[in-house]
């Protein structure tokens, strides 16, 4: 692993030579470009098929069920859509998700900064095997801890409320790393000044280490948002209340009721997808340096 | 784990490894300021009480018989581990998970480096292709699994449909046959997880130096000696942490599988991850059995990540 940081350094020097290409061969190139688009298209196609199919599907009014193969919309309409809210609180879902989402992501982006700047500023005992503690969970599978960690959110009294899903979730460790990985290349000279200016820890972090940490808090929020607006397995289990549901657990809900009337589950799809496709488009730099850096997916 | 983690665990292991308390030695006691207890406290009580406790619970729970209405527990020592290995359902759900990661990881993986060696290349609209193969990694499993149940319906499925148009004389049996079934899982698992592959590979592809493909161009290297000797190599890091992380995925999977076929027909797809929720948290709420599942997803985890770890190690200090 240790070429992630060699990477960087080189990037822009391969850049400039990529484009250079094979300059004596060029028809050969030519015919290999040809064929590299061909395969690319190809390969893009088949990636936004499924999509494709869902959004035709609920926007679309024609019946499924017919036999033959529809992969334009006919006649477009919100039919799907209102079948769906008027049966079911899918506006209480979606503000659901959004509180859900929103806090669990605010509290866990604060709890990992922090600890991140920690780890690679502050000196305390013990402070390597802690590090190691916290990345070993990052091993655990959220199958292997269900069954106490349900005991312990019923026995705090939490089952049945938001919190039982925002606390849990706020102890995700990923963006822990990240932040310490971040906040290693802040240079120390800039906080021993502030302290010999007079400033304390928090005022430090507030004021020097928050503004650089702009990049960083820019990852850690849009994969948590992801991560969070996702989740399925952990919420199935602690949010039993229908009025409590966000939208992954209302739309694997609505599966069972609505069967084969794929109008109406491929609109509650686009609902639950369509945020995060937004958000994706808008922010594809940062997601795709989240994913790299963090192997978050 | 992220690849961040593991390029921090290198170098920690490294020095954790060596004389025990070396750090602490050299610092001295003197130094440490009370401050980190504000800053790294919460995520440290945050572990302690949602994963690492949890995680020595199950170890308890997996030894207990736990009453499904009350909770209470009754110690039954190992008798949930002889429940498991005689239980033909989580033989099979260890048998597919093993297919599943068998076929998957090296599938995705072998997708996603030639997209991104496809992608490295001299390319119009680069960027356009690029989101459109990104764009599933942030669809949720849920999502995913019910565009699934649409796309391979055998009645008024969408893929069956296309088949017939290009002229096969009937669709395939994608819900009804259990290999089939399995496949549907394998191909909806690639579309959403080749991106994350490609991604790596990428980053992995733009540290080579130009000039390196250049120099073995001028000495007559043809395209494919270039690929096997020299890029696959130089992502050989990537490929590492790819390995481990695809791998943790695929044993864990749920969501996906959860809501595209629920382990059916019959268990021919279901999976640990699937399994253990339902033994835990279906009908019959058996936690002791439930937890003790999850400790052999765990130890599976732990298993295969400490021998990929040394076996880079030791391909690292041999070349």
């Amino acid at each position: 692993m240790t070429v992630t940081a060699s990477q960087r350094a080189v990037r822009p020097a391969a850049t400039g030579v990529r484009a250079s290409g094979p300059s004596t061969r060029q028809r050969r190139s030519r015919a290999g470009l040809a064929a590299r688009v061909v395969v690319a298209v190809v390969v893009s196609v088949i990636m936004a098929f499924p999509l494709w199919v869902m959004l035709v599907t609920a926007l679309s009014g024609q019946s499924v069920f017919s036999t033959q193969l529809d992969l334009l919309p006919t006649n477009i309409t919100l039919a799907n859509f209102a079948r769906v809210f008027s049966a079911w609180p899918v506006g209480q879902w979606f503000s659901n998700s959004v509180t859900v989402t929103a806090l669990t992501t605010i509290i866990s982006v604060v709890v990992s900064v922090m600890a991140g700047y920690g780890f690679a500023k502050l000196r305390f005992p013990a402070k390597t095997p802690l590090f190691l503690l916290l990345l070993s969970t990052m091993m655990i599978p959220t199958q292997a801890i269900l069954v106490p960690q349900f005991r312990l959110v019923n026995a705090l009294g939490l089952v049945g409320t938001f919190w039982a899903v925002i606390i849990p979730g706020a102890a995700a460790t990923f963006g822990i790393f990240l932040a310490r990985q971040f906040m290693i290349g802040i240079p120390t000279e800039l906080i021993e000044a502030a302290k010999i200016d007079g400033a304390g820890p928090v005022r430090i972090f507030a004021s020097i280490v928050l503004p650089l940490s702009k990049p960083l808090l820019a990852v850690l929020t849009l994969l948590s948002l992801m991560y969070q607006w996702n989740d399925f397995l952990w919420p199935l289990i602690v949010l039993r209340d229908p009025s409590l549901y966000t939208l992954p657990i209302g739309l694997q809900f609505l599966q069972g009721q609505y069967q084969t009337d794929y109008g109406a589950l491929m609109a509650m799809t686009l609902i639950t997808v369509g945020p995060l496709v937004v958000l994706f488009l808008v922010f594809q730099r940062w997601f795709v340096q989240g994913f790299a850096t963090s192997g978050i997916r | 784990m992220s690849q961040a983690a593991a390029l921090a665990a290198g170098q920690d292991v490294g020095t954790g490894t060596a004389p025990a308390g070396r750090a602490p030695h050299r610092r001295g006691r003197s130094l440490w300021e009370p401050s980190a207890l504000i800053f790294v406290g919460p995520s440290v009580l945050l572990a302690l009480a949602f994963l690492i406790l949890p995680m020595i619970g199950s170890f308890y729970y997996s030894t207990q018989k736990v009453s499904p209405l009350s909770g209470d527990t009754t110690p039954l020592g190992l008798e949930n581990y002889r429940t498991m290995f005689a239980d033909p359902t989580f033989l099979r759900a260890l048998v597919n998970t093993a297919a599943f990661t068998l076929i998957t990881v090296p599938l995705s993986m072998g997708l996603g480096l030639a997209l991104a060696v496809l992608m490295n290349s001299v390319l119009p609209a680069r960027k356009v292709w690029r989101t459109v193969i990104y764009l599933p990694l942030v669809i949720s499993g849920v999502s995913v699994g019910l565009i699934g149940t649409f796309l391979y319906n055998e009645v008024i499925g969408v893929v069956d449909k296309v088949l017939v148009a290009l002229g096969a004389s009937s669709g395939i049996p994608w819900q009804s046959n259990g290999f089939w079934s399995f496949t549907s899982v394998v191909l909806v698992t690639l579309w959403i997880r080749v991106g994350f592959s490609m991604i790596i590979y990428l980053a992995a592809l733009q540290a080579v130096p130009g000039d390196l493909y250049e120099a073995s161009a001028l000495d007559g290297a043809n395209g494919w000696q270039r690929f096997r000797y020299m890029t696959v190599p130089m992502v050989g890091p990537a490929t590492f942490f790819l390995i481990i992380m695809n791998v943790i995925y695929s044993f864990q999977v749920f969501d996906t599988i959860f809501v595209l076929t629920n382990g059916g027909p019959g268990t021919s797809t279901e999976m640990l991850g699937t399994w253990a929720y339902k033994v835990a948290f279906g009908p019959t709420r058996n936690q002791g059995y439930g937890a003790a599942i999850g400790v052999v997803i765990f130890a599976l985890t732990l298993i295969f990540t400490i021998v990929q770890w040394r076996a880079n190690r030791t391909r690292d200090e041999v070349a």
